[in-house]
């Protein structure tokens, strides 16, 4: 049982039912997209591009397959408009005439038969004429070959407070370093699927693996110049996201219907495999990021500067959501009167990197905390002391000048993560192992940080979401959003919320499947805000459907048993027919964001976090090998104990992962290693026991007091396990991930 | 290009006589899913290195996306839906429900498989981490999957 330092005084919050969906998944009889059965279906291929940057000048179809048994799509066949509808109107459904990264799709081919359809991709031929590729984010600044607006810059921010540069001459001690966070992949196990029927007089109807059906209901529609309720995206069991299914679906699902909308109307599924998918699919944004900090000699942090670049690759989609969450993120929970961050992402000719859990946010917190553990090596004091010094407490300012308005509890939960840890001991028998061994070295260093919860400030007013709840023929409650269960267990704490807000047993609260036709648009299901803004857009749901009961005499005012409630629900459904709550987004007060000079509160709440890495390296085969890891959180209310640490469990082995293991190898600008047995992840032999801790902090706008987690434990664990590797080396620095075994070689010969 | 020639093919599977006809070097993965019609065994990676994708045949784990169907002409074959006996769970999935063990639950099948293998002969692996380490889980970090998994074997 994780480690929960609170009494719960609910009924459900608090409490760890059975997951909604545990049966059907322990059983297989879960369905997710490929178990569908659709009759007549088509199976869908995508013929992608093999040059970064070129002009298409000829596609040709070989003889000697069949073509007329196959439906056949090009961007001429496109019916509305050969746009996906994102941020910026830059990135076609299919290339036309020019492509701008490898793996774009060109042409899509339909047919009855599986494998007829796969072996045809490589039958067809499509010639180039070549063009300059930008590969690396020095090209893409370097101004030579512009293909994005003036200066391939999707999108730049800068926050400013105070004055660094006055700072610079008058500190005792300046450090400066330039780290690189590499690309990721989400690696959902999985892949990419999509089943569509289209057809004009039908319509355009989507079952897929996602995170946000209204993304693909938003894409669909001008694809095929159709108005909203023409158009239905309908979640199946999604096995995993991690981002790479928040707005990658889009395509796939354009990709089926458009075949669909060509094969007059026949289903048409699309599954990628996991080639296809680690090769064309989005993944975590590499960052190069440039620190300098001045101190005093006993470690005040005075100035900090922050200069981070993100490849965005050949089209936006994301990148600039990705960048203001990492722009937010860069000076991490620290006190410090002048401080300048500067970010930008840039173009290059590679597929789009697009959202991976945490967004931004590791790619920025990897170099600050990495830095401050140079730092301290350098000023010769302890990592934890100098970070101690600078704490952000209450009635600070952060950068973007935002007040603390209450303490954060980070000292807390620093000396938490340190005892549960043995930090201390640790580090000096490590120190002392290390003198005398040559062959193993030990290495443990910590790294303390918060993520910011929902959308940035303005964001989730903009998104203006709305989520409901209905009365059930059998008198209970049906929860309708659009927010997916994609393995992070929403449709159980969504649940326990409903049931504890309405006094009513958790079996008694149902989760609509989420379908643009029947559920409101709750927003995205990302940004670990399902629970906090979502649960709480709910909560009030609850309580207005229970107020809806209570003045129409249904049901007494003053408690109630499941069967009194059953009943009261009856009632009502007899006299009116039926029962449908609705509420929408509210920013909580005093909560205020401008997007122009970027300041205000970036975020209406902040999960704050204390991890520990614990590791050894063997100096014969460079490995880097996890012992151990606490996570310490402080993520405001718990909904449920189990889940939650669940969450923060497989964010710390993903983490683990970015840090020691995953390398996506690029040429060409697009992956080279697709396969899992080129590709590491961590598996049971790599993941070491992880520890966690939470504390509660209730945040008086989140459901019974819950903030985000989902993306927190993503954070983390890169930071300090590359701290921890320095520590082994004998404070060697290695400022990039992933640190594999030749990146250790690399560093100390 | 034409699609390949199919020939007869029988096995036990879950208990229940199978035949049908299907191409001898389609993948047993594949065989069960579209042919049999059960799809709780999953797909992964189609490279055997995922394990979402494991059974028994004759009482052995495999990976059934490297099997060829002809390779289980007259065995046995075990998939998730076989384990749960007169409508009541396995200890395994009983524990991996409780215990969240299960995610987003595509690995669930492959590893539920693996670690019902490894209860019955813990003697097989070193330990548990070695054990399942042919089975890739990306959301639960398989904490909680070793507490499931030990909770199963105390029963
Ligand atoms: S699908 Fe068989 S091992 Fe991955
Ligand atoms: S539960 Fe999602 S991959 Fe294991």
């Amino acid at each position: 049982m994780p480690d929960v330092l609170t009494t719960p005084a609910y009924r459900w919050v608090g409490h760890n039912p059975p997951r909604k969906e545990s049966l059907e998944k322990v059983t297989g009889s879960a369905k997710y997209l490929d178990d569908l059965k659709f009759e007549g279906c088509l199976h869908g291929k995508t013929v992608r591009s093999t040059v970064p940057h070129g002009r298409i000048k000829k596609i040709s179809f070989e003889p000697g397959v069949p073509w007329d048994e196959f439906t056949v799509v090009t961007a001429r066949d496109i019916p509305g408009k050969n746009v996906v509808s994102l941020i910026e109107l830059d990135q076609p459904f299919l290339a036309d005439g020019l492509v701008r990264h490898m793996a774009e799709p060109v042409v899509l081919l339909a047919h009855p038969d599986k494998g007829m359809a796969e072996k045809a991709v490589k039958r067809v031929h499509i010639e180039y004429e070549e063009l300059p590729a930008i590969l690396t984010i020095e090209e893409s600044l370097a101004g030579g070959n512009i293909q994005y607006g003036k200066d391939n810059i999707f999108k730049k921010y800068h926050i400013q407070k105070g004055d660094p540069e006055s700072v610079w001459p008058k500190a005792d001690v300046v450090i400066e370093g330039e780290y690189w966070t590499g690309p990721q992949e989400q690696l959902y196990i999985e892949p990419q699927g999509v089943v569509a029927v289209a057809s004009p007089t039908g319509g355009v109807t989507v079952w897929g693996s996602m995170q946000c059906p209204f993304y693909v209901h938003k894409g669909l529609k001008p694809l095929f110049n159709l108005p909203d309720d023409r158009v239905r995206v309908i979640y199946t069991v999604t096995g995993g996201g991690f981002g790479g299914k928040e707005e990658y679906p889009t395509l796939p699902a354009g990709h089926a219907a458009l075949l669909s909308w060509k094969a007059g109307g026949r289903p048409v599924k699309i599954v990628y495999d996991r080639m296809e998918d680690m090769w064309a699919t989005t993944k975590r944004h590499p960052c190069k990021t440039r620190v300098k900090a001045a101190f005093t000699k006993d470690g005040k942090l005075l100035a900090l500067k922050v200069d981070a670049t993100m490849d965005g690759g050949a089209y936006v989609t994301l990148s600039t959501v990705v960048l203001s969450r990492g722009t937010l993120h860069a000076f991490g929970p620290y006190a410090c009167d002048h401080v300048v961050i500067d970010t930008r992402a840039v173009f290059t000719n590679s597929p789009p990197y697009g959202a991976f859990r945490g967004f931004g946010a590791p790619q920025t917190i990897f170099p600050l905390e990495l830095h401050l553990h140079r730092a301290a090596c350098e000023l010769g004091i302890e990592p934890h002391e100098l970070r101690r010094r600078n704490l952000l407490h209450q009635g600070d300012r952060m950068a973007t000048g935002q007040v603390m308005q209450e303490e954060t509890g980070l000292e807390g939960l620093m000396w938490k993560a340190m005892d549960e840890s043995k930090y201390l001991e640790k580090t000096k028998a490590y120190r002392e192992h290390n003198r005398s061994s040559t062959r193993i070295k030990k290495g443990v260093a910590l790294a303390l940080f918060f993520h910011g919860a929902g959308f940035t400030g303005s964001g989730e007013v903009f998104l203006d979401s709305k989520a409901g709840l209905e009365l059930t023929r059998d008198g209970a409650v049906r929860i309708l959003s659009a927010n997916t269960e994609i393995g992070q267990g929403s449709f159980t704490t969504h649940s326990q919320i409903v049931a504890e807000e309405l006094r009513i047993p958790y079996e008694m609260v149902e989760v609509a499947v989420p379908d643009t036709a029947v559920v409101p648009n709750s927003g995205p299901t990302v940004a670990s805000r399902t629970c906090m803004v979502v649960g709480e857009l709910l909560r009030r749901a609850a309580s207005d459907l229970k107020e809806v009961l209570v003045k129409s005499g249904a049901l007494a005012g003053n408690g109630h048993t499941p069967s009194e409630f059953r009943a009261a629900a009856g009632k009502y459904l007899q006299r009116f027919g039926e029962l449908k709550v609705y509420s929408k987004y509210k920013p909580p007060p005093d909560v205020s964001w401008d997007d122009k000079t970027y300041t205000g509160s970036a975020y209406a709440a902040y999960a704050w976090a204390c991890y520990v890495a614990d590791l050894e390296i063997d100096m014969a085969t460079y490995q880097a090998q996890m012992k151990d890891f606490v996570a310490v959180q402080e993520v405001g209310r718990v909904i449920h104990p189990v889940i939650a640490a669940g969450q923060i469990e497989g964010g710390v082995a993903q983490a683990i992962g970015w840090a020691l293991y995953e390398d996506v190898a690029l040429k060409q600008g697009v992956m080279q290693n697709c396969q899992l047995t080129n590709y590491i992840l961590p598996t049971t032999a790599d993941t070491p026991p992880i520890r966690v801790f939470f504390y509660e902090n209730p945040y008086q706008n989140g459901p019974f007091g819950a903030k985000g987690l989902g993306e927190l434990p993503m954070d983390g664990p890169a930071p300090a396990i590359a701290a921890a590797v320095a520590f082994a080396l004998g404070d060697r620095i290695i400022p990039r991930i992933p640190i594999l075994p030749e990146t250790i070689l690399d560093a100390i010969s | 290009m034409s699609a390949p020639a199919e020939e007869k093919s029988s096995f036990v599977i879950n208990g229940k006589s199978w035949s049908g006809a299907v191409h001898p070097l389609k993948r047993l993965l594949d065989t069960i899913r579209e042919d049999v019609g059960l799809t709780g065994t999953k797909e992964g990676c189609g490279e055997g290195e995922c394990g979402a994708c494991t059974v028994f045949l004759d009482g052995q784990v495999v990976m059934s996306c490297m099997v060829p169907t002809c390779q289980a002409e007259g065995k046995q074959i075990t998939t998730i839906e076989g384990l749960a006996e007169n409508g009541r769970l396995h200890p395994m999935q009983e524990s991996f429900a409780q215990e969240g063990g299960a995610q987003c639950g595509i690995c669930t099948p492959g590893m539920i498989m693996a670690a019902v293998a490894y209860a019955r002969d813990p003697g097989s692996a070193e330990d548990m981490r070695e054990a399942l380490a042919g089975n890739l889980c990306r959301c639960t970090g398989y904490i909680r999957i070793f507490e499931a998994v030990k909770k199963a074997m105390a029963k």
